[in-house]
């Protein structure tokens, strides 16, 4: 454990150990509604990454003069600013990017494992050590999201990224696209995820 | 000769979850044998593998350690043929085997297995399977065909994640093309066309897109019934409640809806009545709440079937009684001897539970005293509190 420099463990704490999606089962929002195609989940994650590390660097750098009656607010000010950022980049990079993805973009603002690192983690420490939290949950919360819509996007229309992998005769699995698929396949990843911790505290 | 002292229960009967399970599995294989017998080849590749899928899946949850599971309680090859008996016969095997998993992955070990289930396992599989391959689900093909023993129908062998053949264009190739290769639920819900009742019972004559014979499987259940392996009330309070309300709605509009018999036997109405509604885990085990649960679901079946998309009902019907079994439960709870509302005039009950066996006696009954409640023991007294807050002040 010593070996490893500290900041490796922060930031493997949010990809793995506290995993936004699988572990801590927070912005469940966005993970059931966008992951219908890998495309649409990893710029979503990539995106909610983007507001995280930069809102909590700033949160981070304005922690001390940040009154505290009024931090949830301040803190859902700067979230939205960044937010208005990324859905002004989205919309100028690919359009059809930003209709798929529709409200959810702006929905970042109220997404929880935002506003829940801004306030347990940001507002209490040094921006470098907040970065590094942030992006660890970013990551996780791409991976996540990656992961749900990969297998939705493979199963529910035999295309991973749009290329087709099956050819012409697949059979879609009809459910994966609709909602309750989100959920079989969120089940499946938390049952899968909950096994190997599991095994791992017990080995 | 040694006398123990030990709590009850002191007498037990020779019969456990094995013993009943084996009964059940054995009272399914006639249903089964004419499965085959209607269908050939394929029902019996549908019905192995779909059983063999269901069978690995829980061998998989067993030996990962998540939860005590013995391939000897035959539990999971009842899901297997009971979801194999609900699916269309040349249903494409590996869409089978999907159904199978599943059933038993997310109908039973995600919620810690044998007798933790919310949903019958096997209609958690056919419903999946029905969200994702509606239409394969939607095709049947029709029983008796010739040469049913020498070749498979095509669907069944389809490449796994792959579509399945037309069945109407191999029907046309063989010349059967006259033959009807939907069911008769959705002859009636699409066409307006009624298969006549008595056909829909033994299910023995002609060319048609039915599962196993209901009269068999009435038969089955009655022996499993007679040997108490499963509670008559809730197959007749299913079927009382579903022929009841297709008998009031006939009765109002003869034209509109069709005749109650046809409701009864036809579409899976009686095989969910007899072996999956009656599930001991997912159903109700207070007498009067088995009454109000096939009560629910009858009348359930009958509403989809008329007012919903889906020709077919009993599936969602079981399974919205699933849901609402604990809720029953706790409605119907039997009032214990000297309980009922006449036995202590003048004396005020108060509001406990009773647990459901009646012959159990609770602890205000033995006149032993409660516990009194102490939640909060490091709780400051209220003077201490006041005394503290002063120096503020």
């Amino acid at each position: 454990m010593k070996t490893r420099p500290l900041a490796w463990e922060e930031f493997m704490e949010g990809v793995w150990r506290q995993n936004p999606v699988f572990v801590m089962a927070l912005g469940m929002c966005p993970v059931l509604a966008v992951s219908v195609s890998a495309i649409n989940a990893l710029s979503m994650g990539l995106a909610t990454t983007f507001v995280l590390v930069s809102s909590c660097a700033l949160i981070s750098l304005l922690r001390k003069w940040i009154p505290k009656e009024v931090r949830i607010a301040t803190y859902i000010v700067i979230i939205a600013t960044f937010v208005t950022v990324v859905d002004y980049l989205i919309q100028a990079i690919s359009l059809t990017l930003y209709e798929a993805l529709g409200a959810f973009i702006q929905l970042i603002v109220v997404n929880c494992i935002i506003l829940g690192r801004a306030e347990a983690h940001a507002s209490k420490n040094p921006p470098l050590a907040a970065i590094i939290n942030a992006l660890g949950m970013g990551v996780g919360f791409t991976l996540g999201l990656f992961a749900l819509g990969s297998v939705r996007e493979i199963l529910g229309a035999g295309a991973w990224f749009g290329i087709s992998l099956f050819g012409d005769g697949f059979q879609p699995w009809v459910v994966m696209l609709l909602p309750p698929g989100g959920f079989f396949v969120l089940g499946g990843w938390l049952l899968l995820f909950s096994f190997f911790a599991r095994r791992r505290a017990g080995a | 000769m040694t006398i123990e002292i030990r709590p009850a229960p002191h007498l037990h009967a020779p019969r456990d979850v094995p013993l009943i399970m084996r009964h059940v599995v054995w009272s399914l294989l006639p249903v089964c044998a004419f499965f085959v017998y209607q269908y050939g080849l394929s029902a019996l590749a549908s019905l192995l593998v779909v059983t063999a899928s269901c069978v690995a899946t829980e061998r998989l949850f067993a030996r990962t350690g998540t939860q005590a599971s013995d391939i000897g309680d035959f539990s999971a090859v009842i899901t297997g043929l009971l979801l194999a008996l609900s699916l269309p016969p040349a249903f494409p095997l590996w869409m089978g085997a999907v159904a199978g998993f599943v059933a038993i992955a997310f109908g039973k070990a995600m919620t810690g297995g044998l007798g933790r289930n919310v949903f019958n396992p096997a209609l958690v599989g056919r419903a999946f399977a029905q969200a994702a391959f509606p239409q394969a689900i939607a095709t049947y093909s029709p029983s008796f065909l010739p040469g049913r023993f020498a070749e498979f129908v095509p669907s069944t062998l389809t490449w796994p994640l792959m579509q399945p053949p037309e069945l109407a264009a191999w029907l046309k190739v063989n010349r059967f093309d006259a033959l009807a290769s939907a069911t008769p639920l959705a002859l009636w819900k699409f066409e307006g066309v009624i298969t006549d009742a008595e056909a829909l019972l033994t299910s023995l004559s002609g060319h048609m897109a039915v599962g196993p014979s209901p009269l068999l499987i009435l038969i089955c259940g009655a022996y499993l019934a007679a040997r108490r392996f499963l509670d008559w009330r809730i197959p007749t309070a299913i079927l009382g409640a579903a022929g009841l309300t297709a008998w009031l709605l006939y009765a109002l509009s003869p034209e509109r809806f069709p005749n109650p018999f046809f409701m009864l036997f036809s579409g899976g109405l009686i095989l969910g009545a007899v072996y999956m509604a009656t599930d001991m885990v997912t159903s109700p085990v207070t007498p009067r709440g088995m009454w109000l649960y096939g009560a629910l679901i009858g009348l359930l079946t009958v509403v989809i079937r008329y007012y919903g998309g889906l020709p077919e009902g009993v599936m969602y019907a079981i399974l919205i009684g699933n849901a609402a079994s604990p809720l029953i439960e706790k409605i119907t709870q039997p009032v214990p001897f000297g309980k009922g509302p006449f036995a202590r005039l003048g004396k005020t009950r108060m509001g406990a539970s009773y647990p459901l066996h009646p012959t159990y006696i609770s602890r205000e009954d033995a006149g032993a005293e409660a516990p009194k409640k102490r939640i909060f023991i490091h709780k400051p007294k209220q003077e201490d509190r006041r005394s503290a807050e002063k120096p503020h002040e």
